[in-house]
């Protein structure tokens, strides 16, 4: 409805004579400071305009008063980046393991960057700090599989573990002893009892378990279950376990057993990561 | 209840007003506002326990979660908003829907169809896998034919108005209209494979399909979160009050303005992207020049409370509605403020996202609508009062309390996620790797559940209150102070 214009007691404004719904309008001016503001982010725009790249034309855009580009700026970065650990990775490269463990600056950065690349890439499995799951091994205990020294940590990372596009990777296969009826269920089950107690310290000699153990397990577990690294066959006289002490995990391993499998890393990092990866994971309380 | 109601009552019988349809749009938004608020919670726990994906297609985050933004945004938030905005235009040009109840009827009914195919796609995994587009293009083309039948009756009840003028909140509800149309077209743009499947392919690639993808997208929260419910505003809080509203003249300019400035700021969700500087340049100018314009809105809405602030005291709808207009100013800053480049590289792609995206939906979107929906119960089944306004104060609180945890858990969490990213170590190496920050996060992941829950027990509070005010009951409590005595007391 329109009307004429009132003054509000209120506000001491007027209103513009409209009227909706019974809802009225106050011609109040634009509050100064809200002017103000708003001029002041259109010049900081206008502004902003010229210094960057802004406007577009036929086949390119105004590069700005400041000559910025992101992916200038990004490749700046990255070489910064390089240029700074281009030291460190030199002598990295050029070191053996041995040489970079003697030299203590070399050590803590290759234990620093092995620990980034192990974040990113191992931890996934072998768990943060390398504590291990079942069906990944440990990394932070004395016991290994493939051998613990420097230059086995690194072979295995290198080439990995039953990864068959790698020629030179880490192979063994134990027998599926069951499953390729080697042994008879009752067999299976006598050798479970007497790997069980070999783990728990207490081995139970002249049964049949034992016997079957030392014609069908000793030649690679060893007699008295101490494990052969060359092989990559565990020991089985302590209770640390690949894949779970319990006796129901232990009879199927060796009815038929898993066979993990670890990728090779060469090709995926370069060797100047693998060899600060081996460094790290060497350090983390095993390294031999 | 108060005059300005009785008012309108009294208007109603001299006017044939289609209400039935607004009846239907109120009670699809409470429902689903319910459903949405319940979807977004349970996928919140879903991030701090994973385990609750269960393992099912049907029930994993990625496919829950477009349920839960659909569900807020186009079905609580759509629904309350055609339903609202069929009642302002109604009363503000004193006269029925063009097209009557039979055209009205056919945009509800066809928009909770276009909501239940979208919804039931989303959890079967056909989508288009664009946020907030997800629907494909079957869907598409039924809202299209479902939202012209709506900009036909809103332009048609405005065409043959009784009144002189058109009110301030049916310019941004058309701006809200027709650009929403513009947007929906635009980036829906796509080849189906074959005319019996599902599947289509969108007519854009690369970085221009990322770049209409976040014109569309922003400009869903710019035309659909803010025009549109700022249309709500501008009708229930002056009529709320009883105040006439602060600046005409402010309302004008903003509204250009607004309306001007927000069409170009997509560009800001891609920053430091494939995107070309000029274009990255461009979005961050046109998103700090919004700040103001924005702006005008939170002025004229809280200001033409002047000469009736007890109301804050005295009426918990009130509150609801001034409150939403403080959090529409808050996140209108820390939008701009997240836009400038060297804010967005710590921001963006954190939980600072969003939360900001929250505080707008939560404390703006949803409240100005609790406001309106609690101003429309009363009038819309001619009752008296409501139910309870004790219930509504509960509500307001629960709710509010429910927001400040989750924003402030997803400021802490993003702005954390953000440094850790990229924090070096003395040896110049990243100091974290990506699932150090992710398990950083858990805690205000909790936190922001629990926040996410306080909302939806508020919303079940406000369905109970729904209820009884429809059957007709008023609650025995303690009633609040009329406005006018507390005001004496003052003095």
């Amino acid at each position: 409805m329109a009307g004429t214009p009132e003054k509000d007691a209120i506000t001491g404004q007027h209103t513009t004579g409209h009227e909706w719904d019974g809802i009225r309008e106050l011609n109040t001016p634009l509050p100064k400071w809200w002017v103000y503001v708003f001029w002041a982010t259109v010049i900081f725009s206008i502004g902003y305009v010229f210094a960057y790249p802004a406007i577009p034309l036929t086949n390119s855009a105004t590069g700005g008063l400041l000559g910025y580009s992101s992916r200038a700026e990004l490749e700046t970065d990255l070489v910064a980046a390089r240029a700074e650990h281009a030291d460190k990775l030199e002598a990295i490269k050029t070191s053996s393991l041995d040489e970079i463990v003697a030299d203590t600056n070399l050590r803590n950065y290759a234990m620093a960057g092995g620990q980034v690349v192990f974040k990113e890439n191992c931890a996934p499995c072998h768990q943060s700090g390398g504590a291990g799951q079942f069906g990944y091994p440990t990394l932070a205990d004395d016991e290994w599989i493939w051998g613990g020294t420097l230059d086995e940590i690194y072979t295995t990372l290198q080439h990995g573990i039953r990864w068959d596009q790698d020629a030179d990777t880490r192979l063994s296969e134990m027998p599926a002893f069951g499953a390729m009826e080697i042994l008879s269920d009752s067999e299976i089950d006598a050798v479970t009892d007497y790997v069980v107690s070999l783990a728990s310290g207490n081995p139970e000699q002249g049964t049949e378990g034992a016997t079957l153990y030392e014609e069908q397990c000793a030649a690679c577990h060893g007699f008295e279950g101490e494990g052969q690294q060359v092989l990559g066959a565990p020991p089985l006289n302590n209770q640390l376990w690949l894949y779970s002490g319990d006796r129901d995990a232990v009879e199927a391993q060796i009815y038929e057993p898993k066979h993990g499998v670890m990728p090779a890393w060469g090709g995926r990092l370069d060797e100047e990561e693998i060899k600060q990866v081996t460094v790290y994971v060497h350090s983390l309380g095993g390294g031999q | 209840m108060t005059q300005a109601t009785t008012a309108s009552n009294a208007q109603s019988a001299a006017t044939p007003y289609n209400e039935g349809v607004i009846r239907n749009f109120v009670i699809a938004a409470m429902f689903w506002g319910v459903v949405g608020f319940l979807a977004g919670d349970f996928i919140a726990w879903q991030l701090a326990f994973p385990a609750l994906n269960f393992d099912l297609e049907w029930t994993t985050f990625g496919r829950l979660r477009p349920v839960h933004t659909s569900a807020v945004i186009f079905a609580f938030g759509g629904n309350i908003l055609i339903g609202s905005s069929l009642y302002i235009v109604q009363r503000t040009c004193r006269t029925g829907l063009y097209g009557g109840a039979a055209l009205g009827n056919f945009v509800f009914w066809g928009y909770q169809a276009f909501i239940v195919m979208a919804a039931l796609g989303y959890v079967l995994g056909i989508t288009q896998g664009k946020e907030y587009a997800e629907p494909e293009w079957f869907v598409d083309l039924w809202l299209t034919v479902v939202w012209v039948a709506y900009l036909t009756t809103f332009v048609g009840t405005l065409i043959k108005r009784r009144e002189p003028h058109i009110y301030v909140a049916n310019w941004f509800l058309l701006a809200f209209i027709v650009t929403v149309a513009m947007l929906h077209l635009g980036n829906g743009l796509a080849v189906p494979v074959s005319f019996f499947g599902a599947k289509s392919y969108t007519l854009y690639s690369g970085v221009q399909d990322a770049m209409t993808q976040w014109w569309y997208g922003h400009n869903a929260v710019g035309f659909f979160l803010t025009a549109g419910f700022l249309g709500m505003m501008y009708y229930f809080i002056p009529k709320r009050a009883e105040r006439p509203v602060y600046s005409y003249r402010l309302s004008i300019v903003h509204f250009w303005a607004l309306i001007f400035l927000y069409i170009w700021a997509g560009p800001h969700h891609l920053h430091y992207t494939a995107l070309p500087d000029w274009t990255q340049t461009l979005g961050m100018v046109f998103s700090v020049m919004l700040w103001m314009p924005s702006w005008g809105g939170m002025i004229n809405g809280i200001m033409t409370l002047s000469g009736a602030w007890e109301k804050l005291r005295t009426d918990p709808v009130m509150r609801f509605l001034v409150t939403s207009v403080a959090f529409y100013g808050m996140s209108t800053f820390e939008g701009p403020m997240m836009s400038v480049k060297a804010v967005n590289s710590l921001s963006h792609y954190t939980d600072w996202t969003v939360g900001h995206v929250h505080s707008g939906a939560l404390g703006w979107v949803a409240f100005v609508s609790f406001g309106a929906m609690y101003y429309l119960f009363p009038v819309l089944w001619k009752r008296s009062q409501l139910y309870s306004m004790r219930l509504v104060s509960y509500h307001f609180w629960i709710a509010t309390i429910g927001i400040v945890l989750y924003i402030t858990a997803m400021w802490i969490s993003g702005i954390m996620q953000g440094l850790m990213w990229r924090a070096y170590d003395e040896l110049g190496f990243l100091q974290y790797s990506f699932i150090e920050t992710v398990e950083a996060m858990h805690p205000y992941y909790v936190i922001r559940a629990f926040g996410g829950l306080l909302f939806v027990i508020g919303g079940l509070i406000m369905a109970y209150n729904m209820y009884r005010t429809i059957k007709g009951d008023v609650r025995t409590e303690r009633p609040y102070e009329a406005p006018e005595a507390v005001a004496g007391a003052q003095q």
